[in-house]
């Protein structure tokens, strides 16, 4: 059997499970539908939790992000590990003490506003589609990649699947595809990583192999380090961004993880609270097997990058990278005509490679590599190489045999539709149910909410879809946006109406407008408007989220002092949620 | 015993530990901010302030610098140490608060 037959066997077979999972558990009521009727066990939401929060970016990206970022890489390997410590000690246990289905419910029932709700059921929403539109687009890479459809095709099977199960499943169908995703992926990314890390370290277990000795026995780091300076890069271990920006950076991810909807709202589908702060423990464990893997995976392939490209022919280096070409994730532009790769710091050239063509075709230099349009810009690099190759094409150009390829679609795969489908979840929650049932339309019953939830749920994976076929150009940078926005909004409110008892509607509202419109008005400047501004304090726009949280605590005490305290019955809610539930609840 | 609030009095029959809300909430909030107090020091302060000063030292083997540990996979390891002490923690100070041996 041939890669092709591999990949098409595995995804299809992870696929039929899926379908048969979401047939088992369909959702009969809007408890079931919100949050899989608060039953399941705290192991199960765990792992849910897992393949909920890992994205096609964790899985895709963030590895061959960190492979050309080195040390910088640890803002996200902290930032989106560390913002669950938040979430388990801070906001989990409390949100499932006070119970009911959404965020925005919380929002709006501790501080006593439609206002606030209908604000935090707008951040909700925008938040989870900005994401999702990134998901879906990494469903269609992966297909057209592996299995040779074209994107839309890919988007359109995607959304088909995801359409299925969170329809017709709700929370309860999706949770249980999703501890299957979870397996499925975390299988996909660990097989590989440990083929890798014996051939090259002879370590079997990849988090010691990033400390292990290749052949020769030079430490795996040091070799890297040697190999980068040699080619003109920075030290891979040695840092390049300023720390304050690195710190704002971290502090932001963090803090946007733990106010993200689909995450918290996991905590919603447990028994008691005692099981809300056990999947918490349960989830990061799980997310901690890949993501301490990941910083491996990363120096393994930046390794093998430098060592079986720079200096070669564009017919030596391995086919399975070649590959990567005519997806145009990679180009070579022969600048000194010496017909070899020179990579070294610096751009290529402007923009993604543009590729001569004639009667539809690519027209091909000697070596078979396409010939580009781009201008050249000064610096000797040679090579564009895109960042989400490293992850999916490492099992080629490391040689690993075809079953592996084919698994490592089938993870990309899992990873994109269970984050999908807890994303278009929260939008048609937020619609059914904070939009209609508790703010328009008050008197509708349970079966027409119900209704409302799956029309949203189809509704929603149809506009998915279609961000996913033609996508924005800056679905990266919007992605800034949804952490910063969420750091900015939901965090510091949720937090307050916990531990503070003299937080109040006025406080609350005024906070998070003032957050967003600072955030967002930063970000859109300094990533849209005037890219070349020199930033506050160093401090680029994925950090600014962390300034953005700062302003919005600040505004929220100050404006919380000069105006009444919140009602009676609201300060015995927060009294309420601080206390254990008493047993056998 | 007359003027103790209702609360109060509810509590003290159910817990002979004689823990009151107000105290088992102290007792939360200061696990909390020990915890959250070290997920800063080896995130923020291994991890990214002093990861520079870290990196003189190396990871048993010697195969890593250390501030470049921490930042990669030190603190991850930490933070999921942080949720189950936090977990153990809480689940006895419920017990005790409900009145049960832990």
């Amino acid at each position: 059997m041939d890669v092709q037959a591999w990949t098409f066997l595995i995804v299809g077979l992870s696929f039929a499970l899926y379908i048969f999972i979401a047939i088992r558990s369909r959702a009969g009521s809007t408890g079931e539908f919100y949050v899989a009727g608060k039953g399941v066990p705290p192991l199960a939401n765990g792992m849910a939790t897992a393949a909920d929060w890992m994205s096609a970016a964790s899985f895709i990206s963030m590895a061959g992000l960190i492979s050309f970022m080195g040390r910088d890489g640890g803002v996200y390997l902290m930032g989106w590990t560390g913002g669950y410590v938040l979430l388990a000690l801070l906001l989990a246990p409390y949100l499932r003490k006070f119970g009911r289905f959404t965020v925005p419910d919380f929002i709006g029932d501790r501080y006593y506003s439609s206002t606030a709700r209908l604000v935090a059921v707008f951040c909700a929403i925008f938040v989870s589609f900005t994401y999702v539109a990134g998901q879906m687009r990494g469903v269609g890479i992966v297909f057209s990649r592996f299995l040779e459809v074209d994107i839309e095709i890919g988007v359109l099977i995607g959304m088909a699947i995801v359409f299925f199960y969170a329809v017709l499943g709700g929370m309860k169908g999706i949770t249980y595809t999703q501890v299957a995703q979870y397996c499925v992926l975390i299988f996909a990314f660990m097989v590989p990583a440990i083929f890798i890390s014996i051939m090259l370290t002879g370590n079997a277990v990849p988090q010691l192999g990033l400390g292990g000795e290749v052949e020769g026995g030079m430490h795996l780091l040091d070799k890297l380090d040697g190999l980068s300076k040699d080619l003109g890069f920075d030290a891979y271990t040695n840092g390049s961004k300023g720390t304050l920006d690195v710190f704002c950076i971290t502090m932001a991810l963090m803090v946007g993880t733990a106010g993200l909807p689909h995450v918290i709202v996991r905590f919603y589908t447990v028994k008691r609270v005692k099981d809300a702060r056990m999947s918490a423990f349960w989830a990061l464990l799980f997310i901690a097997v890949l993501y301490t893997t990941a910083p491996a995976v990363a120096v393994f392939a930046r390794t093998n990058l430098l060592q079986e490209v720079p200096g070669k022919r564009f017919e030596e280096i391995p086919k399975g990278l070649q590959k990567w070409e005519e997806s145009g994730l990679l180009a070579w532009t022969d600048k000194n005509s010496d017909g070899k790769i020179q990579y070294t710091k610096g751009k290529a050239f402007n923009g993604k490679p543009q590729f001569k063509e004639k009667d539809g075709e690519r027209v091909l230099g000697d070596q078979g590599q396409g010939l580009l349009t781009n201008e050249a810009v000064e610096g000797t690099n040679e090579l564009y190489i895109d960042r989400d190759i490293m992850v999916l094409a490492n099992p080629e150009i490391a040689g690993l045999p075809d079953w592996v390829v084919g698994l490592v679609a089938a993870g990309g795969l899992a990873a994109a539709l269970s984050t999908a489908a807890g994303l278009l979840l929260v939008i048609s929650t937020s619609f059914a149910h904070d939009l209609m049932k508790k703010t328009l339309t008050p008197d509708i019953d349970e079966k027409r909410e119900l209704f409302l939830a799956r029309v949203g749920a189809a509704v929603a994976v149809v506009i998915a879809g279609y961000f996913g076929i033609n996508p924005p150009g800056f679905v990266a940078q919007v992605v800034a946006f949804a952490f910063g926005l969420a750091a900015a909004s939901f965090f510091p409110a949720i937090l307050l109406g916990i531990f503070s008892k003299r937080m109040n509607r006025e406080g609350v509202i005024s906070g998070m407008i003032v957050g967003i419109l600072f955030t967002a008005s930063y970000i859109i400047y300094f990533q849209f408007i005037d890219k070349d501004a020199k930033p506050w304090f160093g401090i680029s726009p994925a950090g600014i989220g962390t300034l953005g949280m700062l302003i919005n605590f600040a505004v929220a005490f100050t404006v919380s002092r000069f105006t009444a305290p919140p009602p009676e019955e609201v300060q015995e809610m927060v009294d309420d949620i601080r206390l254990p539930e008493t047993d056998e609840a | 015993m007359s003027q103790q609030d209702p609360v109060n009095t509810d509590s003290a029959a159910t817990a002979p530990a004689g823990m009151t809300p107000r105290e088992y909430w102290r007792k939360n909030i200061t696990c909390v901010l020990w915890l959250l107090a070290i997920w800063f020091v080896v995130s923020y302060g291994c991890g990214i302030l002093f990861a520079d000063e870290l990196d003189q030292f190396r990871t048993p083997g010697g195969g890593i610098k250390l501030g470049f540990w921490f930042a990669q996979q030190g603190s991850i390891y930490v933070f999921v140490i942080l949720i189950a002490i936090y977990v153990r923690f809480m689940n006895r100070l419920d017990a005790r608060f409900n009145g049960k041996q832990g």
